[in-house]
């Protein structure tokens, strides 16, 4: 059973590695390699499990804490707005990107 | 006792290989940024909640295994939805389009993806 | 069977990820790309059984390098620069140095070749003698802190020397210690975390990242100190606090973390890991020793290579920690410099 999961994931992290490469925005990316970051946690822990060491699942928690730093990453650089959201940014580089808006959930 | 706990394990693993699957599938799948962020959120949280507790039931009780498990999906329990929730936040501020299904058809049928963020989301 | 379909797959991935960081024009992604090609050679490296080799790969490649690698492009550009397809001198470059280094590989013991030197005596000296003479159960570790105690000096000098040269290159201490426009910075760096990011006003992300923090500096320790009996070390404990560190200036923003982590305390911490390290050379000198022969630290060997090993791996800890944070806020400062310009417009303006 668990080299059936094994292979379960390693099917979602193929269509994950498809959708990271023919997304069409940066958050499209984020979205597929952060969602590829936990299955890795998984495909890790299965297979700790399938060559009978679990001992190595500390790596899985590795991976678990730093994909989580990295996405985290990602947004704050992109509300920078120097990295832009959408696909394109204007060549000749006149026009900046808006400044995020602010909405109503700031703590204050 | 270790059977039982075997078979449930391994209903546990299926359900979770069932729901990495289709999670998947639905990421790539799925019509618009937001819809996809729901797969992913679901599968985020549900398939390492089915696969680390149906692998705790093949841990033999090795109180480190249990341990670590336990804190991986802690770990991924908590940091996912955020992931997801922030991930969605940082598109709606950055202005991506929150339209209707066949609008963003549309415009990625007309290859500008989502470059021209013609509608503002009304915050 | 399982586990060479499993590497298969994984190397495809790998195939299929260099296609797309070379394809796409937008650094950002590509970047971020690059962090996932690091995650699957991670994966790769479990698989192979170098668990020390994945877990330093998993932090640094997917984690900090990827952090600093997007912190980089907020100081340049996002898109590439398209270049003129047919250019044959870069082109003969690639393709002689690509030759030349296929052809040094040609002297190599070829993969998995029982008769390499590695195989024939290196390997199983390590293994048969590590447990009598130093007796640490990951032999990883007592190869790397003990028996080339050298080499691992030589790399924690290296990243001591690196993070001169960047802090030489990016700091601003004459400016900060002029008192008024170190003010300013403050000012700015807090204004500018107001204004630019909207992660540090969400409620979510702050409530729940602060559990995080803790959680992944204990963990950081946790590493430093278990490297001797699990996969781990100085350096992926020094870059997994460090990502914690990270982890608190993107979410609380980076003045606070200035406050906490000034450039006194980051520079007195890179010297001192790499002064500890050596320290422990002279003192096995003082003790009748060779440099860093531990044997002769305690009245017994086993004891001594213990001490030793810790030690050691604390300096490469902590100069890896604060070389990590170091280079991370200076080029997180960096990029708001450059937006300063706007800044004083807008507030004019207004």
């Amino acid at each position: 059973m668990i080299t059936v999961t094994l292979v379960a994931v390693l099917v979602c992290m193929a269509l994950l590695v498809a959708r990271a490469i023919s997304g069409t925005s940066v958050f499209e990316r984020v979205l597929a390699i952060n969602s590829f970051g936990t299955k890795t946690v998984l495909l890790i822990a299965l297979h700790g499990f399938l060559t009978g060491r679990p001992d190595f699942l500390d790596l899985a928690l590795v991976y678990a804490l730093m994909n989580f730093v990295g996405t985290i990453a990602v947004l704050r650089f992109t509300s920078y707005g120097q990295l832009v959201a959408f696909g394109s940014r204007r060549t000749d580089g006149t026009e900046p990107m808006p400044p995020a808006r602010p909405t109503g959930d700031a703590t204050g | 006792m270790t059977e039982l706990l075997e078979l449930v394990g391994g209903v546990l693993l299926g359900a979770g290989a069932v729901v990495v699957v289709f999670g998947g599938v639905l990421i790539l799948r799925m019509p618009t940024f937001y819809s996809r962020v729901h797969a992913a959120s679901v599968n985020e949280t549900l398939a390492p909640l089915l696969i680390l507790l149906g692998l705790a039931c093949f841990a033999d009780g090795r109180f480190d295994v249990l341990v670590r498990l336990g804190l991986i999906l802690m770990f991924l329990l908590l940091t996912s939805p955020m992931s997801s929730h922030a991930l969605a936040k940082a598109a709606y501020r950055g202005g991506l389009p929150t339209g209707q299904y066949r609008e963003q058809q549309r415009r990625e049928r007309e290859g500008r993806g989502h470059s021209e963020p013609s509608e503002e989301p009304d915050a | 069977m399982t586990l060479d379909v499993l590497a298969v797959v994984l190397m495809l991935f790998l195939l299929v990820t260099a296609w797309g960081v070379l394809r796409l024009r937008d650094l950002f992604s590509a970047a971020m790309l690059l962090g996932m090609f690091s995650l699957v050679s991670a994966a790769l490296f479990t698989i192979f059984d170098a668990v020390d080799v994945a877990f330093t790969e998993a932090s640094v490649g997917a984690g900090i390098s990827t952090i600093l690698m997007l912190a980089t492009l907020g100081l340049t550009t996002e898109r590439e620069t398209s270049c003129p397809a047919w250019r044959p001198v870069p082109l003969l470059a690639v393709l002689v140095t690509g030759g030349l280094l296929i052809y040094g590989t040609l002297d190599m013991p070829s993969f998995g070749d029982p008769q390499s030197p590695v195989h024939t005596y290196l390997g199983a000296r390590y293994l048969e003698e590590e447990p009598k003479e130093i007796g640490v159960p990951n032999v990883v570790t007592a190869v790397l802190a003990s028996y080339r105690g050298y080499d691992t000096l030589g790399e924690a000098t290296v990243v001591f020397a690196a993070a001169i040269g960047v802090l030489l290159l990016l700091s601003d201490r004459r400016e900060e210690r002029d008192r008024s426009s170190a003010r300013a910075l403050k000012d700015h760096l807090a204004r500018d975390d107001a204004r630019h990011a909207p992660a540090m006003k969400n409620r979510i992300l702050r409530v729940s990242a602060r559990p995080m923090i803790p959680s992944i500096l204990l963990f950081g320790l946790y590493v430093q100190f278990h490297g001797d009996y699990g996969p781990g070390g100085g350096f992926q404990a020094g870059v997994i606090m460090a990502a914690g560190v990270v982890l608190f200036a993107l979410v609380f923003g980076l003045e606070r973390t200035r406050r906490t982590f000034s450039a006194n305390l980051l520079e007195a911490m890179i010297a001192l890991g790499v002064l500890l390290y050596g320290s422990v050379g002279v003192w096995s000198m003082l003790a009748g020793g060779n440099f860093l022969d531990y044997d002769v630290l305690l009245h017994d060997p086993k004891h001594g290579q213990h001490l030793g090993i810790v030690l050691v791996e604390l300096g490469v800890g902590i100069t890896v920690t604060a070389v990590m944070i170091a280079l991370f806020l200076l080029f997180a400062a960096r990029g708001l410099d450059d937006a300063k310009g706007d800044l004083h417009l807008e507030n004019g303006a207004s």
